[in-house]
């Protein structure tokens, strides 16, 4: 039974990964952002257990809760943590236009498919059919990185980049351990609350958060 | 014997919460020593049982430490002793809550140093290394100024990224381990020679991950963080940056290089690090020339000898001893002169060198270490970095990497004419208005780890015992022979 809804399974979780993460393109809205990256959280977490169901493996699972609160939970609060009037009316001006993010989206999700099976070849398995998600997902992390305004934005596109590179090791390699898999976690956490905490001091220093101000610096 | 690989982590944790206590004012501004020597006395310990021939190792095989990563623990705990020292703040300004975290986070980042070179596993490694971006990114925005901010926003987004492309890279490898009969990420496991692992992903997770680790090292082009994040944090911070963070980053891709050439040979990374080093050397070559700030021309140069380790890195066994010689002596003089471009910026005022005139007539107690620790850094001998620069070029010759290191050194020549000149420009010729002045003997700050610093780079190429040994040993260690 199980075996036969396996791949539809990794393919519903690796589907929702991708589709959030085009979406994240598309709306400006930070708030919109923020409950993609939760919903982004909860597939990865979907996926990772799946995977550990389907291989048997106890600690998987155990990782995929980890996975769902801080991903899940954890880091969208911290994020949305300020009055929900305020962060409402914050909407993002990016350098691209709609249409222009969507088709690049598309292009990198190619890109993506084409790099994967020119290099590692994608195999028999129904996880590695669906690597290619994951890098593509990497890809347009950075795309948001490069093509948002606001720190807060930046930090969802770093976030969305982090999701691709869980996603890649869950579906190449099962996952690391454990002990490992925490401390990534932490780590992540820890980054994202230091930002969050320079978001903050920007504004008060420089009256918004718009990183284009960053220009000080140079030679 | 295992025991002492606890010292250099939890010593400095400690201490760091000891510092956080109220009450602890007047033991506070010590934190930072306390938790340096902790880790040097640990690091001399465990280069005396590698020298005698154990290799202590605890945590179910967690933390290691051979020959190289001994002597690496060394080599934080001693430059990390120089910079806080060096730094030392007065009695006075350590009873703020800022100075409380200040320290802490000094002590958190030596301890995170610690465990990136004493974990026997890349992916320990990585969420050291990433710790230390954590641990670093409140101490480059100390100042609290909109430039502080800037330069440590930057740094974050830059460095966390740099080392999530490495993760990716750690993912891959990881992948290529699954493949085989026993899933590891130590890398004592992964550099034995007959796992089998699967070539197409070691080179790509090899890449990624030197790629990310780069960009912590400062390599060019991924080196855009280092000039802010080194001009606008604090001077001790900036020389533990400079003289710990980025050599750890090196120690990293020296083990990740240690994985891959046993799959697919030395040529790919050699080409990889060849480039970036090459390129580091033009980018610091073309900023110095016109460089107005000291401590931007000091963040420069460390981009500069990152470039030439990378380039001894590419080279391989032949070069390794001198990198390794160069990672110490580079470490202690870039440390001894952001402590003394600190005490140069308080005492002037300005961060300009045009501002800064004639400092060996005005303020010869801090031109004169200023002076000596400049010779040192471009390349005169007796100086440690002299002999690792020629054994890296020589070792580049021996190897067929002629073209390489040949370009290196013209780029080296340009480099060495603009530090002069900058150099010249702060400290000879004339006081500008002329009378009216009494000369500054003062070193305004402790003048023994200055002297220490000095006296260490200037001797320690001549003494073949223990050090000659000892780096042989780490060389050998990379070799996969250990």
């Amino acid at each position: 039974m199980f075996e036969n809804i396996y791949p539809q399974l990794i393919g519903l979780c690796a589907g929702a990964l991708l589709l959030t993460s085009a979406l994240m393109v598309w709306r400006h809205s930070l708030l919109a952002s923020i409950r993609l990256l939760a919903l982004q959280g909860i597939a990865l977490a979907a996926l990772v257990a799946v995977i550990g169901i389907a291989e048997g493996e106890s600690e998987l699972v155990l990782v995929s809760l980890l996975i769902l609160s801080v991903k899940g939970i954890g880091l969208p609060w911290v994020l949305a943590y300020q009055s929900k009037a305020s962060i409402k009316q914050i909407q993002e001006s990016p350098r691209l236009n709609p249409t222009a993010a969507l088709l690049t989206v598309t292009l990198l999700t190619i890109l993506s498919y084409v790099v994967v099976s020119r290099v590692f070849g994608l195999g028999d398995s129904s996880t590695g059919h669906a690597a290619p998600i994951g890098l593509a997902m990497v890809l347009i992390g950075f795309l948001l990185l490069i093509s948002r305004r606001r720190a807060r934005s930046q930090l969802i596109g770093f976030l969305l980049l982090d999701n691709g590179i869980a996603t890649i090791t869950f579906l190449t390699s099962g996952g690391v351990p454990i002990l490992l898999e925490f401390a990534f976690s932490l780590d992540v956490l820890l980054v994202v609350l230091i930002l969050h905490v320079f978001a903050g001091r920007m504004r008060t220093k420089f009256g918004g958060t718009a990183v284009d101000q960053l220009r000080e610096l140079h030679d | 014997m295992s025991l002492i690989l606890w010292i250099p982590l939890v010593g400095p944790l400690a201490l760091a919460g000891l510092s956080l206590l109220p009450g602890t004012f007047a033991l506070r501004r010590f934190v930072g020593v306390a938790a340096s020597s902790a880790v040097l006395i640990a690091g001399l310990l465990l280069v005396s049982a590698v020298l005698n021939g154990a290799v202590p190792e605890t945590g179910g095989g967690m933390l290691r430490a051979d020959a190289l990563s001994a002597y690496m623990i060394s080599v934080v705990g001693a430059v990390g002793l120089i910079a806080t020292w060096g730094g030392l703040s007065s009695a006075a300004s350590s009873r703020t809550k800022d100075a409380a975290s200040y320290e802490a986070l000094i002590a958190l980042f030596l301890a995170a140093m610690s465990l990136a070179v004493l974990a026997d596993s890349i992916g320990l490694m990585w969420a050291a290394v990433e710790a230390t971006t954590i641990a670093t990114a409140f101490l480059v925005g100390h100042h609290r100024t909109g430039r502080s901010l800037e330069a440590a926003w930057k740094y974050v987004i830059l460095g966390s990224v740099g080392v999530a492309i490495a993760l990716l890279g750690i993912g891959f490898i990881y992948a290529a381990s699954v493949g085989t009969d026993t899933p590891t990420l130590s890398w004592v496991q992964l550099s034995q020679s007959n796992l089998g692992l699967d070539p197409a992903l070691i080179t790509a997770g090899g890449a990624l991950a030197v790629l990310g680790f780069a960009t912590k090292a400062g390599l060019a082009p991924m080196h855009s963080w280092l000039p802010d994040a080194h001009s606008q944090a604090p001077a001790p911070v900036s020389g533990l940056m400079s003289g710990v963070l980025l050599s750890v980053a090196l120690y990293a891709i020296l083990r990740i290089q240690s994985i891959t050439d046993l799959v697919i040979g030395p040529e790919f990374l050699r080409t990889m690090l060849s480039v970036g080093g090459l390129l580091s050397l033009l980018v610091a070559a073309s900023l110095l020339i016109r460089q107005r700030d000291y401590k931007r021309m000091l963040a420069y140069s460390s981009i500069e000898h990152m470039g030439l380790m990378a380039i001894g890195v590419a080279i391989g066994p032949a070069a390794l001893p001198s990198v390794l010689l160069y990672v110490l002596g580079h470490g202690l003089i870039k440390a001894t002169l952001f402590v003394i471009s600190g005490r140069i910026l308080k005492v002037e005022g300005t961060p300009l060198i045009a501002d800064v005139r004639a400092l060996l007539v005005r303020r010869p107690g801090l031109a004169v270490p200023w002076l000596i620790a400049m010779a040192a850094i471009v390349g005169f001998p007796p100086f440690s970095i002299f002999f690792s620069e020629v054994g890296i070029i020589m070792a580049g010759w021996s190897v067929g990497l002629g073209g390489v290191v040949g370009a290196a050194l013209v780029l080296l020549l340009v480099i060495f004419a603009a530090f002069t000149r900058l150099t010249v420009q702060m400290t000879l010729g004339p006081p500008a208005n002329g009378v009216g002045f009494t000369p500054d003997y003062s070193a305004h700050g402790p003048r023994l780890p200055i002297i220490l610093a000095l006296a260490t780079t200037a001797t320690v190429a001549f003494v073949a015992e223990p050090v000659g040994t000892l780096l042989l040993q780490a060389t050998a260690v990379l070799g996969g022979s250990n």
